[in-house]
């Protein structure tokens, strides 16, 4: 096998080249050419096996199919609704997406939906013409109303929520804050009182910032901690 | 053979480079070579208007350059020029030579350049940041574009052309080049030189673009793990 | 985005802002001088995330036939599309051509410059000022962004040389020689959040703002320029309110520039 040029956790600037072997295959945010696997995007190196991938560290939104995201509806047409997940293509809701039978002839369908509401909902269906489909009937699908949106890198989203949830289930612990994180970067929250919120922000920020860390978790809960300590004396 | 400014024929001028430097854009870099100074900010891949201008099986590049109007000796009057045009095309091109465009079919990936102080070596200034810029927004990219004028003034070769010296110099050759690729993504050349001339021109050129590289390099890292 | 307005007016009727600041409380100014050497003056404003720069240049032109014995202002603005994803490339947009006009009829109508200083031949050869705006990043409250840029930069300007002729010499060194400058006029606005009025909105609440009112002051506590902005209506009393503030801030403001 060719000799690695970069270790796991390595920082990658697109045109890197990784190894020079045909042994090794490219995976996500790669590319081979001749021989060579390169980096594709800015990034942290990550070896599994013979797959030479990277971990991008920024980047727009692309939509996947059962991706849970947050929208803002931007107008309503005679099928469905229009919204905005911040991809480089909008997504659509259907009528066929929404619970109960809907007419829109004798529905108000604005009293379903509005133009600037936000939504959590799953994407259905990603097309090979980039056609995107929402559809709101998993359980965990509703409209907002209160609370507050942050928006954050989507490429960060999988730090933020942590492994298999570990770390957006901390945070809502220690602050007793609802949050909900789209796969699209945005943000719902809504806590006790908008310090509260404030501060949620400024963790999920430090997350952000640090997330090529090792060990992350255990800063954020000293964090978190913290701020307990600090409320208990209050 | 000693420059204007105490320069070495093969010296750059100062080069100073800053990755995002803006909040709102997805990806920016603000680049100093010598006096001149351009800042880049990439928006996208984002949805592509009009839909009519859309492409199927890729996504579109749009550069825009622009000079301030207080940017140089004499004020530039505001507004598109057919130099800025023609500027901001050959620039795109020779970023989108490095882009995996198809990617993101239908999308458009906008860049915009403002140069805010000018002093030679705009467009050079320009494809440097918006290289930056580019990787900084997470654009899926073949290489790291770098690019840089050359000249001969009285029979020697020098790099990056700063201020008086484009006049002075027998030819004005701005390159853009993609190093891991080898590969040349941006040729212009006005003046009168001879065929010898352009092959030691170009393997100055490269040498330079390697250093300007390292500097595009470095200026990402110190955003993004720091 | 309604669910973040109806946050940050919810806020607001609390007496509250999403970052904690008081609703006369500025984020962090800070003014960076002669960032642009080329240009006659320049000022780099940064107001929190907001990033606005300005440059002056100079000429030698004609007088207008009406003012025969006084220099030329002109004030441009560029809401450059690097600076908010909403922002198009194009010929400037009534928001844009609204910003200049309002940071020029501040210094203009302040008497800022005194204009006839700027007359070399009475009828014939006049300095003409060029103060051109150029928005790098949006973050809320352009419009004291460029104000203050503006007037920093004018207050850093010094004149160009000349020529034998009498034309500016762009390459020769600029002269020491200052404009006549004879007040910093600084733009204040308010915004008006569900029932409040607020400084130095961020772009969240700028969004959720239904009006606004610009009042430039002058140094000795004058006004020389007001603009209402949006469609909702103001009271009397959040126009007083709006002008104490902006003489209040101005004074502070000033102070920032050199």
């Amino acid at each position: 096998m060719g000799e690695l040029l970069k270790k796991e956790r390595d920082f990658t600037i697109p045109g890197d080249k990784l190894v020079e072997s045909m042994e090794y295959l490219p995976g996500r945010n790669c590319f081979r050419d001749g021989d060579g696997i390169y980096a594709k995007k800015l990034g942290l190196v990550h070896i599994s096996g013979r797959v030479l991938s990277v971990i991008a560290l920024n980047g727009i939104y692309m939509p996947q199919r059962d991706d849970m995201i947050i929208g803002e509806v931007t107008d309503i047409q005679s099928n469905g609704w229009v919204v905005d997940i911040g991809a480089p293509y909008q997504a659509y809701l259907p009528l066929s997406g929404v619970r109960g039978y809907l007419d829109p002839a004798k529905n108000d369908m604005s009293k379903v939906y509005d133009v600037g509401d936000m939504i959590y909902g799953k994407i259905k269906m990603v097309s090979s013409t980039q056609s995107v489909h929402i559809s709101m009937f998993d359980r965990m699908c509703r409209k907002f109303s209160g609370g507050r949106i942050l928006n954050v890198n989507p490429a960060k989203v999988p730090r933020i929520i942590g492994k298999s949830g570990s770390m957006i289930d901390m945070i809502k612990r220690k602050t007793g804050c609802r949050i909900i994180v789209g796969q699209n970067g945005i943000v719902w929250l809504e806590g006790e009182t908008h310090e509260t919120e404030n501060f949620v922000i400024d963790v999920i920020e430090t997350i952000q910032k640090k997330s090529h860390i090792e060990g992350l978790t255990n800063e954020i809960e000293k964090m978190l901690d913290k701020r307990g300590v600090k409320n208990e004396k209050e | 053979m000693k420059r204007n400014d105490g320069r070495k024929p093969e010296d750059l001028r100062e080069l100073e480079i800053e990755a995002g430097v803006l909040e709102n854009a997805t990806g920016s870099a603000r680049v100093r070579m010598g006096k001149t100074i351009a800042v880049a900010g990439v928006y996208g891949p984002r949805e592509m208007f009009p839909r009519r201008l859309q492409k199927n099986s890729q996504a579109t590049i749009q550069l825009r350059y622009t000079m301030a109007p207080f940017s140089t000796d004499e004020r530039v009057r505001p507004g598109r020029s057919r130099r800025s045009q023609e500027i901001s095309m050959v620039a795109g091109n020779a970023l989108e030579a490095a882009v995996f465009t198809e990617d993101f079919p239908k999308a458009t990936i906008d860049i915009f350049v403002d140069i805010i102080q000018a002093d030679a070596g705009t467009r050079t200034a320009a494809i440097n940041a918006a290289s930056v810029a580019l990787a900084d927004a997470g654009v899926p990219m073949k290489d790291l574009v770098c690019s840089v004028a050359v000249g001969k003034i009285d029979g020697t070769y020098v790099v990056d052309l700063a201020g008086k010296e484009e006049d002075a110099s027998a030819c004005d050759l701005p390159i853009a080049y993609m190093p891991s690729m080898d590969k040349l993504t941006l040729l212009q050349m006005d003046g009168n030189i001879t065929k010898e001339d352009i092959k030691k021109l170009l393997e100055l050129a490269r040498k330079a673009c390697l250093k300007i590289n390292k500097a595009q390099r470095e200026a990402l890292k110190k955003r993004w793990l720091s | 985005m309604k669910v973040q307005d109806e946050f940050i007016r919810r806020l607001a009727s609390q007496g509250k802002r999403a970052d904690g600041r008081k609703f006369d409380e500025t984020r962090k100014i800070e003014i960076i001088e002669r960032p642009i050497e080329k240009a006659e003056g320049s000022a780099l404003v940064k107001i929190g995330r907001t990033q606005v720069i300005a440059g002056v240049k100079l000429d030698v032109g004609e007088p207008f036939p009406d003012r025969p014995d006084e220099g030329v202002l002109m004030t441009g603005s560029e809401f450059s599309p690097i600076s908010y994803a909403e922002f198009e490339p194009g010929p400037p947009g009534k928001e844009s051509i609204e910003l200049a006009r309002v940071v020029d009829r501040g210094i203009r109508e302040a008497g800022a410059l005194d204009m006839k200083k700027l007359c070399i031949k009475k009828g014939e050869k006049v300095w003409m000022v060029f103060v051109d705006i150029n928005i790098l990043d949006n973050y809320g409250n352009l419009l004291d962004a460029a104000s203050i840029a503006a007037t920093a930069a004018l207050s850093n300007a010094v004149f160009p040389a000349l020529d034998k002729e009498g034309r500016v010499d762009a390459l020769a060194p600029k002269t020491k020689k200052k404009l006549p400058l004879v007040f910093k006029p600084i733009a204040c606005t308010s915004y008006k959040v569900g029932d409040m009025l607020l400084l130095d909105p961020t772009i969240d609440e700028e969004n959720a703002s239904t009006a606004r009112l610009t009042v430039t002051s002058r140094d000795d506590g004058n006004l020389c320029a007001m603009q209402k902005g949006g469609i909702d209506g103001l009271t009397t009393d959040d126009v007083m309110s709006a002008v104490e503030t902006s003489i209040k801030k101005g004074k502070e403001i000033r102070k920032l520039i050199k």
